[in-house]
């Protein structure tokens, strides 16, 4: 479980986030929308402790993560694992040792043990067979796969996803949502993912937050979407004629 | 007046945050043998890859040395062995160490300036962060640490090489016989000015890799910026090296 409690955070006199306090789950998608410019990648940025808010307080579990020595944020990044927008694969590098970088680095794992634990991942993601290649002989869908394999494979307790779907085309964005939400479920992670895409609100939204200029302004799952009479939440979600005559077509069913 | 006083501001701001990150880069490694590995990538990219700029602009340098000195005494009472023991004086105590480190601070700084500011803004250093590596210490140590070992040893060559140069450049013409100039480079020898050379070989390396490592690791914004950062990196760098140059030729030859 990971709590933000009453964050602010401030570039100079601008306040970019007001007093968001909210908790992520275990074992559920947790989502953070909103337009662009909303403050959710400063969020998801102080969630992992990329930048450090002005005031508040993140928990993870009963660790107050904020006020950790530098080591002990190392210690708890252990159990984190983050897919980045544009994946932020080492170019120099091939998939498989993409993957095994962690496992260079922190464990004395064997190298059969390694290949082992690498396979693995990328079976799960459906990636047999891609060991060998560099991040630029596989798609953008593969390099994001080839990003989870990567977050998950020290087993993580917290996963973050900062625009999973960005660039993607709608089915592999599909794809990607599926396989972030089989994770989540089957490892019991918790679960952070920065979206503006519609589809992963409707589909894997567990719990959503709707971050609108800084201010946290609903939260609920994706189920509570369609009924909420939100005005800023319809407007987000619901933005195009055609996607509010869908709304208008699936309530007037009910 | 406000750019004026900006300017120590500034200098002050840059120089404490330079501090703190040698500090972080020098912490103890998460594990050896990764920081091993890439020190012995970083020797290979710093030290093979630079030994033929380091030979031509060596053997070019002596060769000039020498003619320019047969210029300048031609007529005078000074026996023509003194060209010899001018050009390995000039080779050991300023060329070798000084021109070999300002060419290796456009070559080598600039790309390590480049390819660590690239990893930035390509959010290789973020994901690495999350990861739990002090990347400070993983992306600057091993450059620092293998640059200190590969760059005296290019000061050698090219102090050879310069030496070589000069023979070329004053026997091969017929300006003076092989016996002359051998003569001249056993003359006088100050073993002192060989000390000398290492000292000046060792702050010039840890200077041209810890500014440039400094300026891409703390780089903003786009390409503009990252080659700023690649040519903020030789500059500053190159000024450092100057600096350092009069500083311990003051300090060692008074």
């Amino acid at each position: 479980m990971i709590r933000a409690e009453n964050i602010v955070k401030s570039f100079d006199d601008t306040e970019v986030l007001k007093d968001i306090s909210i908790t992520f789950k275990p074992g559920k998608t947790n989502l953070i929308i909103g337009r662009s410019g909303a403050g959710k990648t400063v969020f998801l940025k102080l969630l992992v402790g990329l930048l450090q808010p002005t005031n508040g307080k993140i928990w993870y579990d009963d660790v107050d993560f904020t006020s950790l020595e530098k080591k002990d944020v190392r210690q708890i990044r252990m159990d984190v694992g983050m897919l980045f927008q544009g994946s932020a694969l080492f170019d120099s590098l091939t998939t498989e040792e993409n993957i095994r970088f962690p496992l260079d680095m922190f464990t004395e794992m064997t190298t059969k043990e390694k290949r082992i634990q690498v396979d693995k991942v990328l079976e799960r993601v459906n990636l047999e067979g891609s060991n060998d290649k560099y991040p630029s002989e596989i798609s953008g869908g593969m390099q994001k796969r080839v990003g989870i394999a990567r977050a998950i494979v020290l087993n993580p307790k917290y996963l973050f996803c900062d625009e999973p779907n960005s660039g993607l085309d709608p089915k592999t964005a599909l794809l990607i949502d599926e396989l972030i939400r089989d994770i989540t479920y089957e490892n019991n992670i918790t679960t952070v993912i920065n979206t503006h895409d519609m589809n992963s609100v409707m589909g894997i939204g567990d719990n959503i937050a709707l971050l609108h200029l800084g201010k946290l302004v609903w939260t609920g799952n994706k189920a509570e979407v369609l009924e909420s009479d939100n005005e800023l939440l319809q407007g987000f979600i619901f933005a195009s004629p055609f996607l509010q005559r869908l709304r208008d077509a699936a309530l007037s069913k009910r | 007046m406000d750019f004026i006083l900006n300017v120590p501001r500034r200098l002050l701001f840059h120089f404490g945050r330079y501090l703190l990150l040698m500090k972080t880069a020098f912490g103890r490694p998460e594990k050896w043998s990764m920081y091993w590995k890439e020190i012995m990538r970083q020797m290979d990219d710093i030290g093979i890859g630079s030994i033929v700029i380091v030979v031509l602009i060596s053997i070019f340098m002596g060769a000039v040395a020498a003619i320019q000195f047969i210029y300048q005494l031609d007529g005078q009472l000074i026996p023509k062995y003194y060209i010899g023991y001018i050009v390995r004086d000039l080779a050991i105590i300023e060329s070798a160490p000084t021109i070999t480190c300002l060419v290796l601070a456009g070559k080598v700084g600039s790309n390590m300036a480049a390819e660590i500011g690239g990893m930035r803004q390509k959010e290789h250093i973020d994901a690495m962060e999350i990861m739990g590596v002090n990347t400070a210490g993983y992306l600057i140590m091993p450059k620092v640490v293998a640059a200190l070992v590969v760059i005296p040893m290019l000061v050698v060559i090219s102090a050879f090489v310069a030496i070589l140069g000069g023979y070329i450049a004053s026997v091969g013409t017929g300006e003076l016989t092989g016996a002359e100039y051998t003569r001249g480079l056993r003359s006088f020898f100050l073993p002192n000015n060989v000390n000398m050379m290492f000292v000046k070989s060792i702050v010039f390396a840890f200077i041209l890799t810890t500014v440039s490592c400094y300026k891409g690791y703390f780089v903003k914004g786009g390409s503009v910026e990252l080659g700023e950062a690649s040519t903020q990196a030789v500059v500053f760098s190159n000024i450092l090296i100057l600096l350092a140059d009069y500083i311990i030729a003051a300090m060692l030859t008074g």
